[in-house]
């Protein structure tokens, strides 16, 4: 009996001890953090949260930054534009990620922008469908659910699956700025979370279409051509292909030295180096 | 000074116990402090029975949503309880040890099985295999219903089959005395007094069906009209706000907080009706 | 008189049957998921990919850091929620079983179950890493998988404890023994195989765990150094890897090592519960 009251007593023990160090290590983790940023030689840490289709970028821009500066830890989340924007306004993450205009609402709380890349966004169907060139208007009337058969837009007598992606994406936003305008999104359309998603029911589906980051094109699906213009970066660039949107950094107030030896790394010659080599296209 | 160290136990034991009272309450809190205000400023109604659901334009017609959660969880307990209560009686009750020794872990093993996974294979696999054979586009409240009734399957067939076990093994052997046959025994018998059990892994199971976020955005096609047949997609609850919460903001992020409210709400009245009913049948 | 016999047989046998075949598709369309997946997954897994650190997003390289931090977020999240959810299911089922206060707490427990992950990550995100500020974290992300998985493990302890037989307490009280020691040695030593179930459940939880780990913990690919670091777990990883269409390669085969690191654990619980309940009671 002795025994296990002892047993007992250290367990809690144990969690007590356990929920001190971690609290504990918590704190101590912030002071020297502090004492840092003071010192001349860069080190220090820098978060980025935000858009899913900034991560890969970023992921790859905090590597490159991060073995020149040995000091500084680049930790790169995900979350959403949105999250990237709260994220960034709140204080716990130096830079939000956003691949979507900030809108109204969020423009007045005093984020500077700082637009690190353009992405091209490619409309893409089966690789089976015969189907490879469209023109705007029709890409608009099969978006909006007026042309509902592939044998109107010269393929298959087959019922058109259209698919989207969520309201509030930066890639449906820029989507339906730039090939609906005015016209509403089919309201049956499939619905997918991600780029990676809508690739896969597209690849998965003869009559399937959706529109992805060009960034993220390859073969399991085809991209067409809009108004005969070939969804490449280099088009994107020339302006001949029309669907883009940006990727953004998102700061707030006076960014501290690590943060800002970063986002000039990211606009310097090294790191739009890099944004071109992962497909998308350099701002400058 | 036993006495002294009894009396701290009963208090951490105390303290423990009120700690999930003090958790749902900090929950509901945040829930509906985000979310209440935009509730507030539309009217419930306009959120209930609304069919629409364009948040950019101020339309937040959550009722297709709360349809599709309702069907897809209901689909989902059509196909996996009969199956998954069964599956704990042969465990139980039928099955030989060594056959029960393979099978239990092999069960155990799956309910560790991401969602993310399910959702993958149900994509793959059974999205197009529904289109084949049944028509349809595929993403369907059928192809949810079913990737839903694979992951509950091992929630409940665990916790019924340990309740089954927990069955006093006088009463079977009371019952099988008096000359009952096996089968007539688990079902008059074995079952109804495992009938806690049971329930619990049922209500564990639902919880897990209708809070499934993942796999389900990945079958279901998320089209937030009402459907027509069980080959139609629908989008769920949980789908709404996973779907949207990352790229929302204003009033947009506060309507899928106001989502999360209304699923919250829904999940209270379920728990109170499955509080209501074994008293009622017991007593 | 044989009417009523050969309903009873037939009914006997069409039961049968029916449980037979629960059994047969319950395992069939279990397996065919796990069959799918080590299929697609299994000759992508190597030692590098264990032990390397990944590249281009986890197009290249391994997962070890996502592998570290899934441990390190089973540790935090159960060394919080066993304890806690063990003393709740105690006193529920020992010391106060009625009352309006054991009706609040068992309603509280029951909608906590019921609560959807993705509330909890809602949740975990304007409570822990705003309000709290804790940030992007394993602390945010344990306290969160904790609060999810607590009435999984309360409720199976307390059908395990329900279930020790009353002659075991009243035996006990008779030798002498207090309520307290009563409890230590008599019913939990019997109900542990019950709170192990629950235990493994909820770490089966925890590793599968996805939408709201990604608002809590994060999603960074770095090692986390300390508690307040931000993590990827394996199945955000594999989330990430799949829905952003990064390498579906990758995607099955970190789906891979996740199934068989679940297996391993589910083995060694088992041992253990096996060494630990033959112990206490002999």
């Amino acid at each position: 009996m002795f025994k296990n009251s002892k047993k007992v007593m250290l367990v809690f023990a144990l969690i007590l001890t356990a929920v001190i160090v971690f609290s504990g290590c918590g704190k101590k983790e912030e002071t020297p953090k502090d004492a840092n940023s003071e010192n001349a030689g860069l080190s220090g840490s820098v978060t980025i949260a935000g858009s899913t289709s900034v991560q890969p970028l970023s992921e790859e821009l905090a590597k490159a930054f991060m073995a020149k500066n040995t000091g500084v830890t680049v930790n790169v989340q995900g979350g959403g534009s949105s999250a990237g924007v709260k994220a960034a306004n709140e204080g716990a993450a130096q830079i939000g990620a956003s691949s979507r205009e900030i809108n109204e609402s969020e423009k007045g709380i005093g984020l500077t922008e700082h637009k690190i890349a353009l992405d091209g966004i490619a409309i893409v169907v089966n690789p089976k469908n015969e189907v490879a060139e469209l023109t705007l208007d029709q890409a608009k009337k099969i978006f909006s659910g007026e042309i509902k058969n592939w044998k109107e837009v010269g393929g298959e007598d087959a019922a058109i699956n259209v698919v989207t992606r969520e309201e509030g994406s930066g890639t449906r936003g820029a989507f339906e700025e730039i090939v609906l305008k005015d016209a509403k999104m089919f309201n049956k359309a499939i619905t997918q979370p991600s780029t990676g998603s809508v690739k896969t029911t597209v690849a998965g589906d003869k009559n399937g279409v959706g529109y992805i980051s060009l960034g993220s094109l390859d073969n399991a699906v085809k991209g067409v051509k809009i108004d005969g213009v070939e969804p490449t970066t280099d088009n994107v660039k020339n302006n001949s292909f029309k669907i883009s949107r940006p990727f953004l950094y998102l700061t707030k107030g006076d960014m501290n030295e690590a943060t800002k030896a970063y986002i000039d790394f990211v606009m310097g010659e090294e790191g739009q180096k890099i944004v071109v080599e992962s497909h998308f296209i350099s701002t400058k | 000074m036993k006495k002294l160290h009894e009396n701290i136990i009963e208090k951490l034991l105390l303290v423990s116990a009120v700690a999930a009272i003090f958790v749902v309450a900090l929950i509901t809190y945040f829930i509906f402090a985000d979310g209440l205000p935009v509730i507030q400023k539309y009217g419930l109604a306009h959120f209930i029975t609304g069919i629409d659901w364009h948040p950019l334009e101020g339309h937040f017609g959550l009722l297709p949503m709360i349809v599709g959660s309702f069907l897809v969880t209901l689909g989902a307990l059509l196909i996996g309880v009969p199956l998954s209560v069964g599956c704990a009686i042969f465990l139980a009750e039928i099955a030989p040890k060594q056959v029960t020794g393979l099978v239990k872990p092999a069960i155990e093993l799956l309910a560790g099985i991401p969602s993310v996974v399910y959702g993958f294979y149900g994509l793959v696999i059974l999205v197009p295999f529904i289109r084949e054979v049944f028509g349809g586009r595929g993403f369907s409240i059928l192809s949810g219903s079913i990737v839903l009734a694979i992951m509950i399957l091992p929630t409940i067939v665990n916790i019924s089959e340990d309740a089954i076990r927990a069955v006093p093994k006088d009463y079977k052997e009371g019952s099988l005395a008096l000359g009952a046959t096996h089968w007539q025994t688990i079902k008059k018998v074995i079952v109804p007094s495992a009938r806690s059990g049971i329930l619990t892994a049922i209500v564990l199971g639902m919880g897990r069906a209708i809070g499934e976020t993942m796999a389900v955005i990945m079958v279901v096609g998320n089209v937030s009209v009402l459907p027509e047949s069980i080959l139609d997609p629908v989008r769920t609850l949980t789908g709404n706000i996973a779907i949207e919460m990352s790229y929302a903001a204003g009033e947009h992020s506060q309507a899928l907080f106001a989502t999360g409210i209304v699923l919250f709400v829904i999940i209270m009245i379920l728990n109170l009706l499955v509080t209501l009913v074994p008293k009622r049948v017991g007593e | 008189m044989d009417k009523v016999r050969s309903s009873v047989y037939w009914e006997e046998k069409v039961a049968k049957v029916f449980l037979w075949a629960s059994v047969v598709i319950t395992l069939g369309a279990l397996l065919a998921v796990i069959f799918h997946i080590l299929q697609h997954g299994l000759m992508h897994v190597s030692w590098e990919f264990l032990t390397k650190e990944p590249r281009l997003m986890g197009k290249e390289g391994g997962i070890f850091p996502t592998i570290v931090s899934t441990v390190y977020l089973i540790a935090i999240s159960l060394a919080i929620a066993t304890p806690i959810g063990i003393m709740a299911a105690i006193q529920l089922t020992e010391y106060t079983q009625k009352g309006s206060l054991v009706k609040v707490i068992r309603f509280a427990t029951e909608t906590l179950a019921g609560i959807p992950s993705i509330i909890f990550g809602l949740f975990g995100f304007a409570f822990l890493v705003l309000f709290m500020g804790f940030s992007w974290s394993l602390l945010s992300g344990g306290l969160t998988l904790a609060f999810m998985v607590l009435p999984t493990i309360v409720r199976t302890s307390e059908e395990a404890i329900k279930s020790v037989p009353l002659s075991y307490r009243e035996g006990s009280m008779a030798l002498g023994a207090t309520k307290w020691q009563t409890i230590w040695k008599i019913v939990l030593p019997s109900a542990l195989p019950g709170i192990v179930t629950g235990v493994i459940l909820s770490i089966g939880r925890v590793v599968g765990e996805t939408a709201a780990v990604i608002l809590t913990a994060g999603s960074s690919l770095n090692i986390p150094a300390s508690v307040m670091d931000p993590a990827r777990s394996m199945s955000v990883h594999l989330y990430i890897l799949a829905m952003e269409g990064i390498s579906m390669e990758k995607a099955y085969a970190t789906a891979t090592v996740l199934i068989i690191l679940i297996f391993i654990i589910n083995t060694l619980a088992t041992r253990v519960m096996r060494r630990m309940s033959s112990n206490l009671i002999s």
